[in-house]
């Protein structure tokens, strides 16, 4: 649509939606700004705050008093580790559904889905007690499984709907090229899956390095990752705010750029392909 | 590509992950049903039996069960409003022509990829704090006495936090299906002589009211199961004034060690979400057939 | 080389009879068009026998060879598919490799192919190029190029043409008769277009709800069609039909007579009308007649000077008449 827009609307539009912009992001930049200060400098008022001299040492604290970079891999470990074993686990599943759906393929979607639905809390019990029984609590498989577990519906029904968008005629043209199952899926499929593949992989690390129920109740220290980490600044002694800003700020960077990344699938994850 | 052969494949194919998530669903769930009818708690290891509903009359009479469901109303209820109205708003001006479209944005979206410890320390330290916070700073700049938002309106402030990560989700949705709207509708709507707000009336809103409602439903799945951002703000305090249903259960459970009655709030809370649930899966099942 | 033979071929879905059991015989070297309305399971038939549906009854043979039970690939049959069905994330030059690696041919015969097929088809400067930055025909042929390389011994066609526009539609049309011409190979069409029926067959098959109307060469058809499905199908305006009195006076239920089979006079002639619309080619006029037997639709050569409004008569030529009884079969 190349409608005219006249330049002074323009300009009234884009100060408005910056400085909406700013405000919404300024928690998260105004942490970003404490971390790079000494414990004394945090506490000032704001103006103080910004005059004060910058500075990495927060950082170093952070890393040397609590091991920072443990529980940093514990994140990596665990959100990857889980999305991954769901991708193993989802993908033929998902293919299956796309290319050779039945009578049935809808009802079963939808009662994975439905999986989801179930509240936590509701299982609460007898996951820690089972954990407990089989010593997984505060293990990162433990969190594995169930993130794992957590996130399969949401994988699935990504892939679905990433599969379901390529048209079966190339398959079937596969086929009558003379290609058996393997290389259909090793030439054709796969490379045209991967996009899918890949958005499905960035959501889910998003969803299971923020996952902030079973990580906080099934981890003590050893597996702890950073939702659990940084969750222990809840009851501080003495100055802690740039060591909080410098914590928070490591623990959410990764996730922020990669988020950054995902926007669009985000949009189509997150809503089952009801919103594209 | 329906021969026999690729039937089959297919039905093997799928059946990890359906025994998978029914293992995951059913094993518990059922574990759960089982313990909400027996006397077991943790701490009183000798006294274990059948005790029929009474772990269910227990916590459906109890007083906190009633400040809890409100709670939760409350919390889902207040973050919807905010979410929607805001992020229809958002969404509007971020489908305006502006300069540097993308890092607004940019900026708009991130709260969404904070994770629920980390903002909700944020805004308890950095904001509500009634000593060192920002709010509390720019009381004392205008004269007047700092307000201690978690320990004086503790549930708002929660419903604060929670809106403030919820709102990006909100405004991307919501933007992308301000974006797929044909804009020939528009224009026909412009020649048909509509003015400005009776486009918005009887064309956009019509058009935002399938993804306003796909918004409402996810977020009350997820804002149902709230939990970390009452964990580290005020652990349900002062009180029970921010306790909501989600943190009752696991209060009783692993706080009390009270595994029976737990497991009772457990099975009420499955019960609620299902009622919601039922709405998303109809409205997600039409979806899918077109 | 590329004779097919259907015998009793059904398929069913579910309880769903959409082929009854058909036999067919496809000439070695024929250009074969399956013809029919939408929903008439011409394409049902090209992908069975394809091997991309299984058949629920009866035989395929190919070349004298059972193949009912084989895979798509084992058929030595190529496709080509009406969405072209080119892999987006191949080069032109790989997806028309893409056969022959799958055949595993070593790389000297992989490119003598596609350098051969290229430049019949008028793509070698395409040939590094994704399908994605290829016009419509271009793309279409990259899938013709991709089926040719494999040199099979029959080619199927799915509506290659539905998605061109109309003067490419033409284009093509010729460039895959002339292709036919060249390599004399079996061909398999499917169209929904009695045009392209008419213009490229060999031999056409009118499909009718899974049955088949009738098999014959495009004259044949046109001139005697088998009954009243068929003599309306094939031919372009459609034939006029008339039936009561004035059929009875010819012994027959329902007489047929096409557009370009009636002589027009502002004077005289065995029936009376007005013209309703008039189209002006110059080289055809086309009036609708509005008569006491309906609206009977008239094509003359070159311009006819009649317009909306105009009285006319109408005069059938008695030896192109069709007649059909009262189940609509030709007498």
């Amino acid at each position: 649509m190349a409608r005219k827009t006249s330049n002074r609307r323009k300009l009234v539009m884009t100060i408005l939606a910056w400085s909406v912009g700013f405000v919404i992001f300024f928690p998260i930049l105004w942490t970003i700004i404490l971390s790079f200060k000494t414990e004394g400098d945090a506490i000032k008022t704001p103006l103080q705050v910004l005059t004060s001299h910058w500075t990495f040492e927060s950082y170093t604290l952070v890393q040397e008093r609590s091991n920072y970079f443990r529980h940093f891999m514990n994140s990596v470990v665990i959100s990857f580790g889980s999305v991954i074993l769901a991708l193993i686990i989802g993908i033929p599943s998902a293919w299956a559904m796309a290319f050779v759906p039945g009578k049935r393929t809808k009802d079963v979607l939808m009662w994975m889905l439905s999986t989801k639905m179930m509240p936590a809390v509701g299982v609460l019990v007898p996951i820690y007690l089972m954990f407990r029984d089989w010593g997984l609590l505060d293990t990162r498989t433990g969190l594995i499984i169930v993130l794992c577990l957590m996130n399969l519906p949401i994988v699935i029904w990504m892939l679905y709907t990433y599969f379901k968008e390529i048209p079966s005629e190339i398959l079937e043209a596969a086929r009558m090229d003379g290609a058996g199952l393997r290389s259909e899926i090793l030439y054709v499929l796969t490379p045209m899956a991967i996009p899918g593949i890949a958005s499905t992989l960035l959501l889910n690390v998003i969803l299971s390095w923020n996952e902030a129920f079973w990580t906080l109740n099934l981890t003590a220290a050893k597996a702890a990752p950073l939702t659990a980490f940084i969750a222990a600044y809840s009851s501080p002694e003495g100055l802690f705010y740039a060591k909080l800003s410098a914590a928070s700020t490591l623990a959410i960077a990764p996730i922020l750029i990669l988020g950054w990344f995902s926007q669009k699938q985000l949009v189509r994850g997150l809503t089952f392909g009801a919103v594209k | 590509m329906s021969t026999q052969a690729s039937r089959a494949a297919a039905r093997l194919m799928i059946s990890p992950s359906v025994i998978l998530l029914f293992l995951w669903m059913a094993v518990p769930l059922g574990m759960t049903l089982w313990f909400s009818f027996q006397r077991y708690n943790l701490l009183m290891p000798g006294q274990t039996g059948f005790v029929g509903f009474q772990n269910y009359e227990y916590f459906l009479t109890d007083p906190a069960f009633f400040t809890a469901l409100w709670n939760t109303l409350f919390l889902v209820g207040g973050v919807l409003l905010i979410t929607i109205i805001g992020g229809m708003l958002l969404a509007l001006l971020l489908d305006q022509a502006i300069f540097g479209q993308g890092i607004v944005r940019v900026l708009v979206i991130a709260p969404f990829f904070v994770m629920p410890t980390v903002s909700a320390l944020v805004w308890k330290n950095f904001f509500f704090n009634p000593v060192n916070g920002i709010f509390a700073y720019i009381a004392h700049f205008f004269g007047f006495p700092a307000y201690d938002f978690l320990a004086q309106a503790p549930l708002l402030s929660i419903t604060l936090i929670v809106a403030w990560q919820w709102l990006p989700f909100a405004t991307l949705i919501l933007l992308t299906a301000l974006q797929s709207l044909d804009s020939e509708q528009l224009e026909a709507a412009e020649m048909d002589g509509a003015s400005i707000w009776s486009r918005f009336i009887y064309i956009m809103v019509p058009h935002l009211s399938r993804a306003a409602t796909v918004v409402i439903l996810i977020q009350t799945i997820f804002l149902l199961s709230t939990f970390a951002e009452i964990l580290v703000t005020t652990n349900g305090g002062p009180g029970i004034a921010s306790t909501t249903l989600t943190y009752l259960v696991y209060v009783q459970s692993l706080l009390q060690f009270d595994v029976g009655g737990g497991a009772a709030g457990g099975i009420v809370a499955v019960i609620l979400a299902n009622i919601v649930a039922i709405f998303l899966m109809r409205m997600i099942g039409k979806n899918l057939e077109t | 080389m590329g004779q097919i033979e259907l015998k009793g071929v059904t398929k069913r879905f579910g309880d769903v009879e959409v082929i009854p059991p058909l036999d067919l015989h496809i000439g070695e070297g024929e250009f074969v068009v399956f013809v029919g309305p939408s929903g008439c399971g011409k394409s049902t038939l090209l992908r069975l026998i394809a091997g991309l549906e299984d058949v629920s009854g009866g035989h395929i043979e190919i070349d004298g060879q059972d193949a009912t039970d084989l895979p798509p690939a084992k058929r030595s049959l190529a496709m080509v598919f009406q969405s072209y069905a080119l892999y987006p994330h191949m080069s032109v030059r790989k997806n028309i490799a893409f056969p022959l690696k799958m055949a595993k041919a070593d790389q000297a015969t992989i490119d003598a192919k596609i350098e051969n097929a290229a430049r019949i088809l008028n793509l070698t400067d395409y040939l590094h190029r994704r399908p994605g930055q290829l016009s419509g025909g271009q793309r279409q042929r990259v899938a013709i190029g991709r089926a040719i390389v494999r040199e099979p011994a029959a080619f199927l066609f799915d509506e290659p043409l539905s998605n061109l526009d109309a003067a490419l539609r033409v284009n093509m049309r010729l460039e895959i008769s002339e292709l036919h011409q060249k390599l004399k190979t079996t061909m398999v069409y499917v169209t929904h277009d009695q045009v392209e029926a008419m213009t490229m067959a060999d031999k056409i098959v009118v499909l009718h709800a899974g049955v088949i109307e009738q098999v014959g060469s495009p004259l044949e058809l046109y001139r005697s069609p088998r009954n009243k499905f068929v003599a309306g199908f094939i031919g372009s305006p459609k034939m006029n039909f008339v039936e009561g009195p004035e059929a009875a006076k010819h012994n027959a239920h329902t007489i047929g007579i096409r557009p370009e089979h009636i002589n027009v006079s502002a004077t005289e002639g065995a029936w009376k009308g007005t013209v309703g619309v008039s189209e002006h080619l110059g080289s055809d006029t086309f009036l609708h007649v509005d008569t006491e037997f309906g609206l009977i639709n008239v094509r003359g050569d070159g311009e006819i000077d009649l317009h909306s409004g105009d009285s006319v008569w109408l005069s059938p030529d008695l030896s192109q008449l069709h007649k059909f009884d009262a189940a609509g079969l030709a007498i």
